[in-house]
């Protein structure tokens, strides 16, 4: 069984919620919508305080090439437009929105049976996703209209959908493709239209063998896809690894991952595209993964983007006692939050619960250049090498050694025998390198 | 015998025509290196801090022996008076500088900005504020990590272990600015150390609103404007819900921090209040 070539590790899977079915989540009294949910430049709001909106009301708009629209997921009366704390405990500007009924937009199309023709050519779906607000839905948040946007000189040849689901713990993308198959083939369908390619393989780790048996039945039915059954291996799940998993080639340092003529989606972003470009429905909600050993019901969510996560808790069973970390992703590259009234975004994939005893960090030894790291890292990077670099604060060497490569994805961390917080000081480097590059242009 | 000699003179022929070449090269690449470089770095403090901008000491002796004029050249550790020596070497003129020195404008202690979650990263400030916005409900605060107290050369700036604050050492301190680069939440600045070293500045830098930082810490600057309705001389700007006092307008007249309803203005090195004529009578 394939898996991707360098590095990588197997942490316990923990995948408590998996076979749940998705659950809808209610409506809340407000919810809070932030204009920054997509990698690049934040929205610009277009609605003020008392205008009105319904479901699917576009309230952002796209403010420069790598952004993306956002849409109102309920029905109501715009109460302000305000800084709101984000996941990281900072203020960022948000709009606030008081919920009036459930009344959705007249041209989203709520009836759930398949649609399966799309007449429209390429450039049409481009435009229709860019309008719907879609972004990538495997944590990074990217404009997918950006990623599908051919370059000058570069052919895609083969589209790979990323349904490894690789973190611990998370089942959302398998939830989704358990209840929602046909319409992902769509999905599909429509991103090898859009990208005008012949052949797409779906890759799925064999801890997820229901999905994979589902979703090769349903793959015979269209032409040029098909299921690859992938060993449990994290960090598959990241774009380049992936690549390397399926067709087996690397990204060349420095080169973006359509240089090897593959164009990588989440699962979930293809049920998007389904439901935007077929039935005409903005990203106005996703699945969320509610988990963790000490929560009553790990299960999985739907929510409409911007209601808070206590809403998700309470449904999961209300917050356990013994709480030491509340995760907004997994638990290898997920960020702790601070508070559970912030809302759920495009990008929140799970809310992990961490008792006391799991959730604190070892204390930080020296370095005993036992190399684990180095074995782990999924991109050849000498971790323990660019974590004292970043710890001295030699950024011109930091840059020397491809700190840019760090995908951040936590191997090196999580193998450390001395508790090192290598991610945290590469990840400074990252930030130092990048802000010097960017002054040197 | 005859070994020897043949060892001898072949030697001397060799040195000697080793000679002959490296005086040719040393002619062809003679470096001319002006004199006063050195005399400059002899007067400069030797701290390396890199304060005036330039990589050390030698450095900045070059870039005052080749520059026409020392504007905008200062070494702030040295301060004036090393200017103006450097300034009389050289036969140019060196601009009067006022000694700075670095105030922290955060106070939200312990007891007066109260902890809401618990941060167990590294000990780094660059690395806590690249994962969140801080261990207390204010984004803009001090996380006491001490980044600043590990770029200070001159051990000037202290953790004050109660209030999990950075103290400056006014007299240790040189301006060199080094703190106020490492300090990833712009609280540190440096400002004039003033006439009798009194200073008076506004310790909060929060640009939430009112009623958030409020909630956030008990010495925060609310944006009220009470200090900049009380100043005469057009000193305190009001931008984002946070009071700025120019340095160079402030004329010290100590009204504002009376004015200010959480005590967010600072009096450094002031004498003690005369107490009012009611607040006399009340206490007898």
């Amino acid at each position: 069984m394939r898996t991707f070539r360098i590095g990588g590790v197997h942490p316990p899977e923990n995948k408590l919620s998996a076979g749940q079915i998705i659950e809808e989540i209610g409506l809340p009294k407000q919810v809070i919508i932030p204009l920054a949910q997509n990698l690049g430049a934040p929205s610009t709001a277009i609605v003020n305080k008392g205008d009105e909106v319904k479901v699917g009301t576009i309230i952002g708009r796209s403010s420069g090439f790598v952004s993306s629209n956002l849409h109102s997921s309920v029905s109501g009366k715009v109460a302000k437009v305000d800084q709101s704390l984000d996941a990281s405990g900072y203020r960022r500007p948000s709009v606030f929105i008081d919920v009036i009924g459930d009344e959705w937009e007249e041209s989203i199309d709520r009836s759930t049976n398949l649609k399966n023709e799309c007449d429209l050519s390429a450039e049409e779906i481009l435009k229709k996703i860019g309008e719907f607000g879609i972004v990538g839905l495997g944590g990074a948040t990217f404009p997918t209209q950006v990623k599908l946007m051919p370059l000058p000189g570069k052919k895609a040849e083969i589209l790979i959908i990323n349904a490894v689901e690789c973190e611990p713990y998370l089942t959302s993308d398998h939830a989704l493709m358990m209840e929602k198959s046909d319409e992902i083939m769509v999905g599909i369908q429509i991103l090898m239209k859009a990208i005008n390619v012949t052949r797409t393989v779906i890759g799925i780790e064999n801890n997820k063998p229901d999905a994979i048996v589902l979703m090769t039945q349903k793959a015979l039915k269209y032409k040029g896809v098909e299921v690859m059954q992938l060993k449990v291996q994290y960090p598959q799940g990241g774009e380049k690894q992936l690549i390397d998993a399926v067709i087996r080639r690397q990204v060349p340092n420095g080169a973006l991952p359509i240089a090897t003529g593959a164009i990588v989606q989440n699962v979930a972003t293809a049920f998007a595209v389904y439901e935007a470009i077929q039935k005409n429905k903005p990203l106005i909600d996703r699945v969320v993964t509610v988990t963790g050993k000490s929560i009553v019901k790990p299960s999985n969510y739907k929510a409409r983007i911007g209601i808070p996560m206590q809403m998700l808790m309470d449904a999961a069973g209300g917050l356990p006692e013994d709480t030491g970390k509340i995760i907004s992703g997994g638990p290898m590259m997920g960020k702790a939050i601070v508070s559970l009234d912030i809302p759920v975004v495009k990008g929140t994939s799970g809310i992990l619960v961490l008792p006391d005893f799991e959730s604190q960090r070892a204390k930080m030894k020296n370095c005993i250049r036992c190399s684990k790291c180095v074995s782990v890292c999924p991109m050849g990077l000498e971790p323990y090498l660019l974590g004292s670099i970043g710890e001295m604060q030699l950024w011109d060497r930091a840059e020397k050694e491809d700190v840019m490569n760090c995908i951040e994805c936590g191997c090196c961390s999580y193998t450390c025998p001395s508790g090192r917080p290598l991610v945290d000081f590469i990840r400074l480097g990252k930030t130092k390198v990048s802000a010097i590059i960017r002054a040197r242009k | 015998m005859n070994v020897i000699l043949i060892s001898v003179i072949l030697l001397a022929v060799v040195g000697g025509v080793s000679a002959l070449i490296l005086y040719f090269v040393a002619q062809k690449f003679h470096v001319l290196e002006d004199a006063r470089i050195d005399v400059v770095q002899e007067i400069l403090p030797a701290a390396n801090c890199g304060g005036c901008g330039y990589p050390g000491c030698r450095g900045f002796a070059e870039a005052c022996v080749k520059a026409d004029t020392l504007e905008g050249l200062y070494c702030p550790v040295g301060g004036s008076e090393v200017m103006s020596k450097v300034g009389s070497i050289l036969g140019r003129e060196a601009a009067q500088t006022v000694p700075m020195v670095a105030v922290v404008r955060c106070q939200g202690d312990c007891d007066k900005r109260p902890q809401t979650n618990e941060y167990d990263g590294p000990t780094n400030c660059s690395i806590a504020t690249s994962l969140y916005g801080g261990d207390t409900d204010c984004s803009y605060g001090c996380l006491g990590h001490g980044d600043c107290v590990v770029v200070c050369g001159f051990d000037a700036i202290k953790m004050n272990p109660e209030t999990r604050l950075p103290e400056v050492d006014e007299d240790k301190c040189t301006g060199c600015n080094a703190c106020v680069k490492a300090c990833p939440k712009v609280i540190i600045e440096l400002r004039k150390k003033g006439p009798r070293s009194r200073r008076i500045y506004v310790g909060c830098v929060s640009k939430d609103k009112g009623a958030q930082t409020k909630n956030a810490c008990a010495v925060g600057c609310i944006g009220c404007s009470k200090c900049f309705k009380v100043c005469e001389f057009d000193a305190i700007t009001i931008t984002n819900n946070l009071a700025y006092i120019d340095p160079n307008k402030c004329k010290l007249c100590r009204k504002c921090p009376e004015v200010c309803p959480t005590n967010a203005i600072v009096e450094l090195n002031c004498p003690p209040r005369k107490k009012k004529e009611e607040d006399v009578i009340s206490n007898d």
